[in-house]
């Protein structure tokens, strides 16, 4: 038996407890390249006082890098941590609701919103709810990332989610975790446009791993009464 | 017999700026001769701990590095000084310090002056401002994070370039992982 000297048994079992079962674990996933987060970046990177959120899971060097290349503030809302509890809890007809009231920010105070792949878990009516909420804390030509998954989920696939853990401006790391909840029917680029009204389209990619990067814009004040045109597909499909 | 000295104990498997440590070798440094016990008891005076069975409620200021493995309400500010919340401290107050390092859990809005690092198994439930941020793998943390710039205008991506060649290519970039992280 080892025995560790400086440890007590009471610091054994305070720290296990505290284990928060939703933290990064670490561990390794595969790269893949990204193309909207640079484009995202640089849309940000001409503000000034920016506030950022994250609709994401807490990542360290998620946290660190936006910090660092943008020094802005950043907010975490982690979604998934949400949508997990009232799964589990049987509670997904009252997360619509949840989502309507779920984010503090005043109008059009955002500059970036990192959504990351939140709608492929979300049925319409939750989408719709939290699609309207981004939409109302976006500021005037702000910019919001979103990943769409575009084939159906094998039905043979354990449900996860996918913590996007950013390796450089080129690359993401993908780290599966367990959720219970899979994902749900891709969206079509006609409903994808449709949900995000009035933002607009200012890139999309198609990668080869299946799945849709875009990146909308929230049309400055002048510019909203040409509401929910895309400004130009830049699709790389 | 299990009751180990709680004045030297180290705080977590991954510290090594335990805010301790600089003293402690200063100490040593300056009086290689000094018999055991002595030497002893000058690392615990240098040591400031709030033990585990300590709980403090209203303001605690201080000028010297602090780990706290109590319970402490209120504020805390250590405007040039390190301040450790070890893994059985657990903090429900405003955090005023120079660096802060989270293994325990604070319930509050945290400022550093240079850095603040949640380690793993460490919690942070509230704001976070300082100008350098770690939020190690295994820790928890709700709220934000202000990390303001020293000045100066915001990186430019270096990358920027090789993404603009690579859409002109009109090519998406492959699906397979290119490399482990």
């Amino acid at each position: 038996m080892v025995y560790h000297s400086s440890l007590s048994l009471s610091d054994l079992f305070s720290s296990r407890k505290r284990k928060d079962e939703t933290a990064d674990a670490g561990a390794a996933g595969p790269v893949y390249p990204t193309k909207a987060l640079a484009k995202f970046l640089s849309s940000l990177n001409a503000r000034s006082q920016r506030l950022l959120l994250d609709l994401g899971p807490v990542v360290g060097t998620n946290v660190t890098f936006f910090g660092e290349e943008l020094g802005c503030k950043i907010h975490v809302e982690d979604l998934f941590k949400d949508l997990e509890r009232h799964v589990t809890e049987d509670k997904l007809d009252a997360f619509p609701s949840f989502l309507a009231r779920r984010f503090a920010q005043e109008d059009g105070t955002v500059d970036g919103i990192l959504c990351w792949d939140i709608f492929d878990y979300l049925d319409k009516a939750s989408a719709q709810a939290l699609a309207r909420e981004l939409v109302r804390i976006l500021r005037p030509d702000a910019v919001l990332f979103a990943l769409f998954n575009v084939v159906e989920a094998a039905t043979k696939a354990p449900p996860g989610y996918t913590r996007y853990v950013v390796a450089d401006r080129q690359n993401l790391q993908y780290r599966s975790y367990h959720s219970a909840r899979g994902k749900q029917r891709p969206l079509s680029p006609r409903d994808i446009q449709r949900l995000f009204e009035p933002l607009r389209i200012t890139e999309q990619f198609l990668l080869k791993n299946n799945l849709r990067e875009v990146l909308f814009r929230k049309p400055s004040a002048e510019t909203t009464t040409d509401e929910g045109k895309p400004a130009g597909h830049r699709a790389a499909d | 017999m299990w009751k180990r000295d709680e004045a030297v104990k180290p705080t977590g498997p991954a510290s090594p700026a335990t805010p301790a440590t600089p003293t402690q070798q200063t100490t040593q440094a300056s009086a290689p001769a000094q018999p055991e016990p002595r030497r002893h008891q000058m690392m615990e005076r240098d040591i400031v701990n709030i033990g585990k069975s300590v709980v403090i409620k209203g303001e605690l200021n201080g000028s010297e590095d602090l780990t706290i493995e109590g319970h402490v309400e209120g504020k805390i500010e250590l405007r040039d000084h390190v301040l450790t919340i070890g893994p059985n401290g657990k903090i429900k107050a405003q955090v005023f310090a120079k660096a802060v390092i989270v293994l325990g859990e604070v319930n509050g809005n945290v400022t550093a002056t240079e850095k603040v690092d949640i380690r793993d198994g460490g919690s942070v439930d509230g704001d976070i401002i300082s100008p350098r941020v770690a939020i190690a793998e295994g820790a928890h943390f709700r709220g934000s994070v202000d990390m303001q710039r020293k000045g100066g205008q915001p990186s430019q991506g270096k990358g920027d370039s090789a993404q603009v060649q690579q859409r002109s290519s009109g090519s998406t970039v492959g699906s397979q992982p290119i490399a482990a992280h």
